[in-house]
């Protein structure tokens, strides 16, 4: 066992992939010279060269686009998106292509493109650096989308997008970059299939992932302390997304929180909530809450911040309002 | 002035036209009947371009279109009654009925689309090519838009990513004068494509549309030229389609008159005319070629019909890779 | 106009179930007339109303269980206008003992919504409609915890409630007893009674009667229990907070088993005052009541003193236990044959023995002595009852 960073994890999965794999490179916005916005590629540069950790101009839509095409051909890219905030410049080429192109050509093609995005807020970054637009991304049939939350999957899952044939869209909440996690050794491969509960409980359910799974530990402790035994599930994966052990959770617990750092109205949560209570509504004993970000674009002052993204002390709140306390 | 071509090469090249004009003038009657829906956008007049280009490229090169693709295809190699099914939303056409008349894919014959999105397969394109240079394959990815592309970011990052990693592309612009509705005077502030593609640091080359031989002969020259230096190209071709952008649209935008004009540089006439007058071609072949490509075209029809619909419990295959 | 309370049917009884209502919103009442029917620890109780008036509105459903003194319901006089809310708010009852559960704080008031974000509140949960179904629970009769007081899995006990007021009558009978046998000093005293005469006076006297008619021995015993006390008045009251109270009037309260198991004893109104013939019909009356569940709730709470006979059980002697706040109790055995003297001579006589269990604190053995002779005097002059 050895304690890693979850960018150490990032990095790891590039060094493997790229050692193991010739069709492997990384493309993205300052990923070569610069080490990477989040230093997930420092010092890949000097060890694969400039044709596989390729820095490109800000051209979004190109070198998103040019991914694609270089997956059609059978390469395995790694497209790294400074931010999911940029991605939205990306999008005709991610949904009307990526997500597509499979299905246009009836099944000819397929497209092993990886791209990995950083999201989230908590760093004062203000509207265009900080919104989580998971929901966006999981509502496309076509996409397949991670949201790795720990060291674990944060190597483990790249690899295994990796190796899938499919575009997939990798989540990294810029908030976990730092974060220390205990990668056993060797390091274990993870599937793009399951859920993870994080922590066991028989009272209600907390359904996350990425940068709010910690978030929502943390409130799982203080639930405890009040006498309320807290499930957490990490997710894992958005889509597909493992609904069977969703279901089996709440069927335990008959109690259900979505937590979500992006907007509460028409999105991830929404969706959760919706096929919590079309297949698990006979077990449900209180209506399905969602915690999630306020309405409002992410503001600059950090009291505004936290306050508008879910807090350990807003699931704790939720909870408690679910069982029937609150 | 282009050259005259060998006997052979000038009956294959009026073969791709004739066959190209009259699918193009079957499709336009059978969407009329109701059996091909959705759009529909036509070559007519176009012909030339598809015909005589891609005569510069082999079977291993990669070739993306736009959603008036239908001539390309069918000179690209893939079967017409694959195509006219497809049209059809039969489970035999070329994308399994899946796609429709803007996205005929057939990976065999090295076609990625019918692309719907202006410019938006133009990145593609770039990909395509660096996944060949990485790999070591040296062949060419050639793309085909509208002038109408060129207003779009997708085609400005495009041309630089191409020329900044020197990838093997043609960025072959099919100027037909009109962006749907709207004229190149009245979209771009530099109505000289070439000037605008050449500032990204590639060869740029306008041609007659409408010649199929000058067609032919530079695009070969410019292919071969993306070939040996390894990098990207730029071709105009100045042509004109003589339908509206496709069957909805009632044509307000440009005048009858002016159409009248350039229906007398079709390309397929002002070819014929050249050949017969060289003697190249006898009346006889014309005939002859017309009824091998009314004999296709009627087998394509009659293939499109028979076609059968996909099952609707396979509804949500061919999304994701299965077997996996 | 008043709002109708549930009742307290027992010195011991905290909450009540309200079973039934027999009365309609609208409908016109008199004091006295039974309205609702409630079940007890010791069984299902017809209540009568106090006020006369025209019910305005049953503020609790069938079914429903609540502290005793809850309003229930409004009686307006006939003209007044409608009300919309009870006088007092109801209080939740409180967590049962056992069930393990986070603490309720107090539920909002009926009328009154919960904050925005909760759900609408009175609702069952699915999964507690689930369980109800499983488990074959009544979800009318239960008490929601959830938000908004919304009944939720939790509420759903394990097995449904027994209907059965034996059990409840059971649980009743014991605390009752614990607590006579833990607070009340008896003494006891018995006299044997030669009953040969009375008996043969009964036969005579039953002889063109109808068999429902027929004064049973046991009717003989309460008519003259209940004349004796105006004699001995110490025994037919009740011990409240360290005094004694006599009662002028004579209610015996009449120990009835009931089938299954159980035992009740409903009181007899004034038995020192009616007729044999009227005696026979509220005693067959009140065991008949009795044994089906259906006892008035005076019935339950006034008896002064009682009897039990065990008689018919092939019991000689039976020595009471005595039920709070009463004073007493005369236990009546079975009339045996036995070797007796009489004017210096042994003949067969039928002899009761007839016992007085008493409260010391309220009455000693002198006093009890006199009470058990003037039963038997009593008894042997059956004529004169």
């Amino acid at each position: 066992m050895s304690t890693v960073t979850y960018r150490e994890a990032v990095r790891m999965a590039l060094r493997e992939s790229m050692t193991a794999d010739e069709r492997v490179f990384l493309m993205g916005e300052d990923v070569g010279r610069y080490g990477g916005s989040y230093a997930c590629s420092m010092g890949l540069l000097e060890e694969f060269g400039e044709e596989r950790i390729r820095d490109t101009p800000l051209s979004e839509s190109g070198f998103v686009g040019a991914g694609i095409g270089a997956a059609l051909v059978g390469m395995r890219p790694i497209v790294e998106v400074m931010t999911v905030n940029f991605s939205l410049l990306a999008l005709d080429q991610i949904i009307n292509n990526a997500a597509t192109l499979r299905h246009m050509s009836g099944g000819q093609v397929s497209v092993p493109v990886v791209i990995r995005m950083s999201t989230g807020a908590g760093k004062q970054l203000a509207a265009q650096h900080s919104h989580s637009w998971e929901g966006f991304y999981t509502h496309v049939p076509g996409l397949k989308v991670c949201s790795p939350a720990t060291v674990v999957d944060a190597r483990g899952m790249l690899l295994a997008a990796l190796d899938d044939p499919d575009p997939v869209v990798i989540f990294e909440h810029a908030g976990l970059y730092n974060r220390k996690g205990e990668m056993p050794e060797p390091p274990p491969s993870v599937d793009l299939r399951t859920a993870r509960v994080a922590r066991e409980g028989t009272d209600i359910t907390l359904i996350t992932h990425g940068g709010c799974l910690w978030r929502t530990l943390e409130a799982a402790e203080t639930l405890a302390e009040q006498g309320v035994s807290a499930e957490v599930l990490d997710l894992r994966m958005l889509r597909p997304l493992d609904w069977a052990t969703v279901h089996q959770s709440i069927a335990k617990t008959h109690r259900a929180v979505v937590v979500d750092e992006g907007w509460k109205s028409w999105g991830f949560s929404a969706e959760v909530s919706a096929r919590i209570a079309e297949e698990s509504f006979w077990m449900l004993d209180a209506p399905v809450r969602r915690v999630a970000g306020v309405e409002v674009p992410i503001p600059y002052a950090t009291h505004l911040e936290k306050a508008s993204i879910p807090q350990p002390a807003d699931v704790v709140r939720g909870a408690l309002e679910v069982v029937g306390r609150g | 002035m282009s050259t005259y071509p060998g006997r052979g090469l000038a009956l294959h090249l009026l073969t791709q036209m004739v066959r190209v004009r009259r699918f193009e003038e079957k499709a336009a009657e059978l969407y009329s009947a109701g059996k091909i829906r959705g759009f529909l956008h036509l070559y007519i007049g176009e012909e030339a371009v598809a015909a005589g280009a891609q005569r510069a490229l082999g079977p291993d090169d990669s070739l993306l279109c736009t959603y008036r693709e239908h001539g390309h295809a069918l000179v690209r190699g893939v079967p017409m009654n694959k195509v006219m099914a497809e049209m059809f939303g039969k489970q035999e056409g070329c994308s399994r009925g899946r796609g429709g008349s803007m996205h005929l894919f057939d990976t065999e014959h090295r076609l990625f689309g019918g692309n719907a999105i202006v410019a938006g397969h133009l990145p593609l394109a770039v990909g395509m090519a660096l996944g060949d240079k990485m790999a070591g394959r040296d062949r060419v990815t050639a793309c085909f838009f509208g002038e109408g592309a060129m207003a779009e970011g997708e085609f400005h990052e495009a041309a630089n990513l191409a020329a900044l990693w020197k990838l093997r592309v043609l960025f072959a612009c099919e100027n037909n004068g009109y962006a749907m509705g709207t004229a190149l005077e009245r979209s771009e502030s530099q109505t000289a494509l070439t000037v605008k593609a050449a500032s990204y640091g590639m060869p740029a080359t306008s041609v007659d549309g409408m010649d199929v031989v000058e067609v032919e002969t530079e695009t070969r020259r410019v292919v071969d030229g993306i070939r040996s230096s390894g990098g990207p190209a730029f071709m105009e071709f100045r042509t004109y389609r003589f339908r509206a952008h496709s069957m909805f649209d009632a044509e307000l935008y440009r005048d009858k008159l002016e159409v009248e004009q350039h229906k007398k540089r079709d390309p397929i006439e002002t070819f014929v005319a050249r050949m017969m007058e060289a003697e190249v071609f006898t009346p006889d072949d014309l005939t002859h070629i017309e009824d091998k490509v009314a004999a296709e075209l009627a087998e394509a029809v009659a293939f499109a019909e028979a076609g059968t619909l996909e099952p609707v419990e396979e509804l949500t295959r061919y999304i994701y890779t299965e077997g996996v | 106009m008043a709002d109708f309370l549930m009742p307290s049917l027992g010195a011991d009884m905290e909450r009540g179930i309200l079973s039934e209502w027999l009365v309609k919103p609208g409908q016109t009442v008199n004091k006295g007339d039974l309205i609702a029917v409630v079940e007890t620890d010791k069984g299902a109780i017809e209540v009568e109303v106090w006020d006369s008036g025209v019910v305005d509105r049953l503020w609790v459903e069938a079914g429903a269980e609540v502290p005793v003194g809850t309003p229930l319901a409004h009686i307006r006089e006939e003209g007044a206008p409608v009300e919309h809310a009870p006088a007092a708010a109801p209080v939740q009852i409180p967590e049962a003992a056992g069930v393990a559960a986070p603490v309720q704080a107090a539920a909002p008031p009926p009328q009154a919504r919960s904050a925005p974000s909760s759900s609408t509140g009175g609702g069952v949960s699915p999964w507690a409609r689930s369980l109800a179904a499983e488990r074959g629970v009544d979800l009318s009769g239960l008490t929601g915890t959830g938000p908004g007081g919304a009944i939720v899995g939790r509420d759903v006990p394990e097995r449904p409630v027994p209907k059965d007021p034996l059990q409840g009558m059971r649980r009743a009978v014991a605390r009752a007893m614990e607590k006579s046998k833990r607070e009340i000093p008896h003494y006891y005293l018995s006299t044997e009674v030669d009953l040969t005469d009375t008996l043969a006076w009964l036969a005579q006297f039953n002889a063109d009667l109808p068999a429902r008619q027929r004064v049973l021995p046991i009717v003989l015993w309460l008519k003259a229990i209940a004349l004796a006390v105006h004699e001995v008045p110490e025994v037919n009251g009740f011990w409240r907070e360290g005094a004694l109270t006599l009662s002028e009037a004579v209610h015996l309260g009449v120990a009835v088993s009931l089938r299954g198991g159980g035992l009740v004893a409903p009181a007899l109104h004034d038995v020192d005052d009616t007729p044999l013939p009227e005696l026979v019909a509220g005693l067959a009356d009140v065991v008949t009541r009795a044994r089906r569940g259906r006892l008035r709730g005076s019935e339950m709470m006034d008896a002064t003193l009682t009897v039990t006979s065990m008689g018919d059980r092939g019991v000689e002697r039976v020595d009471g236990v005595i039920y709070p706040p009463q004073v007493g109790i005369v236990g009546v055995g079975r009339a045996t044959e036995r070797a007796w003297v009489v004017d210096g001579a042994v003949a067969v006589r039928t002899v009761t023995t007839l016992t007085f269990a008493g409260d010391h604190r309220a009455h000693d053995g002198h006093k009890g002595g006199l009470f058990l002779s003037a039963i038997a005097k009593h008894i042997t002059h059956p004529e004169d009852l």
